[in-house]
């Protein structure tokens, strides 16, 4: 069974199948996109946001 | 001039020829029919090349590109003397550009900055200039943790109510209450300050001409009058301040904050804190904002590549075909 008689099946034959792999697959990429976009975006700006310094002032507040 | 011997018709011929400086052109009919004995061949090319249409138009062109060239780098047109009422300082002088920590497209504040910023504003700025927009709130998670922001507004008392008895009363603030005015209202706030109204600071980067770069020069930018320039009484001298006059005095100066990471406090390092800081109050939502500039930049040129890749394969039979003739044969005979 070729590649594509294999993806017909798959996903193409039934449309309930297609549009929910469809929706599904809308979901998974967009959770990957903005945890990778996140990812670039705080590597770039590493030790400038609140994320980065928050430490410093949280433990300073458990100690008093 | 060679041409004023000419008649109008034989220069029109000459104008028209195909192109000035072909060889071609030199030798057809026409260009002989305008030689006459006392000119050389090359002065023909000459001629019809100061002629020709084409030499007019882009002579025309480069005059008017010159001149609007001229207008747009220095602002007047070349060789009318201007003059004006005004002085160019009464626009205040034009800030540098400095490289902030934010100014690129995908950077954020640096929010340690933000920190030490809010602590210039609170213990110098908040004296006369007030924070309308921004709540104890905004400052959780930005610059701040909760509990420090609620131990902070709870120093501040608000005025509440009314109660049970219909009687306004006095609480220690919360997180949802905003930043504290220093002067009841503007004619207080103008009583105080000899006239001049201090401006809100909320959104001042938005509101000024060179945003964070303009504040920055002005906080650090004081120094003493020029001679033949008069300052009133109360007044200061600030050169980006326009028309060089500003009621607000020199605030920073070196040390006069204790930074509690250990950051030396020199003016300009107290100067780039707090403008980070009204930067950031101006816009609060900068971080994310570019955050989803980044994304938009990817979905979209995506987009537009999926676009053009599918025009170009639902394009491909149309452009391709071939439309082929087959006359019918002729059986008559």
């Amino acid at each position: 069974m070729s590649l594509s008689t294999t993806l017909y099946n798959t996903f193409f034959r039934r449309n309930s199948i297609f549009v929910g792999s469809i929706f599904a697959g809308a979901f998974v990429f967009g959770i990957g996109f903005d945890s990778g976009v996140t990812a670039f975006y705080d590597r770039w700006n590493k030790g400038k946001q609140w994320k980065d310094i928050r430490h410093k002032y949280v433990e300073a507040a458990e100690e008093e | 001039m060679l041409s004023r011997q000419l008649s109008p018709g034989a220069l029109r011929k000459a104008a028209s020829l195909p192109a000035f400086g072909s060889k071609n052109a030199l030798r057809s009919p026409r260009a002989l029919a305008v030689r006459n004995a006392s000119t050389a061949s090359s002065s023909t090319a000459f001629e019809s090349f100061l002629n020709s249409r084409i030499t007019l138009v882009s002579v025309s062109l480069f005059t008017a590109g010159s001149v609007a060239w001229y207008t747009h780098l220095y602002g007047s047109l070349p060789f009318l003397a201007q003059v004006h009422a005004s002085h160019a300082s009464d626009e205040g002088l034009h800030p540098p550009q400095y490289p902030w920590s934010h100014k690129g497209v995908l950077d954020t504040f640096d929010h340690a900055s933000i920190r030490r910023g809010y602590q210039v504003y609170r213990e110098v700025c908040a004296a006369c200039h007030s924070l309308d927009r921004i709540a104890w709130r905004n400052l959780v998670g930005v610059s701040h943790t909760v509990d420090e922001v609620k131990a902070m507004a709870e120093e501040v008392e608000y005025q509440d109510g009314p109660d049970d008895a219909g009687e306004m009363f006095m609480r220690p603030g919360k997180l949802a209450d905003y930043m504290p005015p220093p002067y009841a209202n503007e004619e207080a706030a103008r009583a105080g300050n000899m006239g001049a109204l201090p401006p809100d600071l909320s959104l001042i980067v938005k509101a000024r001409h060179g945003g964070a770069d303009y504040i920055f020069a002005l906080l650090t930018g004081y120094v003493d009058a020029p001679a033949g320039v008069e300052i009133r009484e109360g007044m200061n001298y600030n050169p980006f301040f326009p028309g060089g006059a500003i009621g607000m005095a020199r605030v920073l100066f070196d040390g006069l904050v204790e930074y509690e990471d250990g950051t030396p406090a020199t003016t300009s390092q107290m100067a780039k804190d707090v403008v980070t800081f009204l930067n950031w109050a101006s816009e609060p939502e900068h971080d994310e904002r570019k955050k989803n500039g980044i994304k938009a930049v990817i979905l979209f040129s995506a987009l537009t590549l999926i676009s053009l890749y599918v025009k170009r394969f639902k394009w491909t039979p149309i452009k391709n075909r071939k439309i082929l003739y087959d006359p019918p044969a002729d059986k008559t005979h």
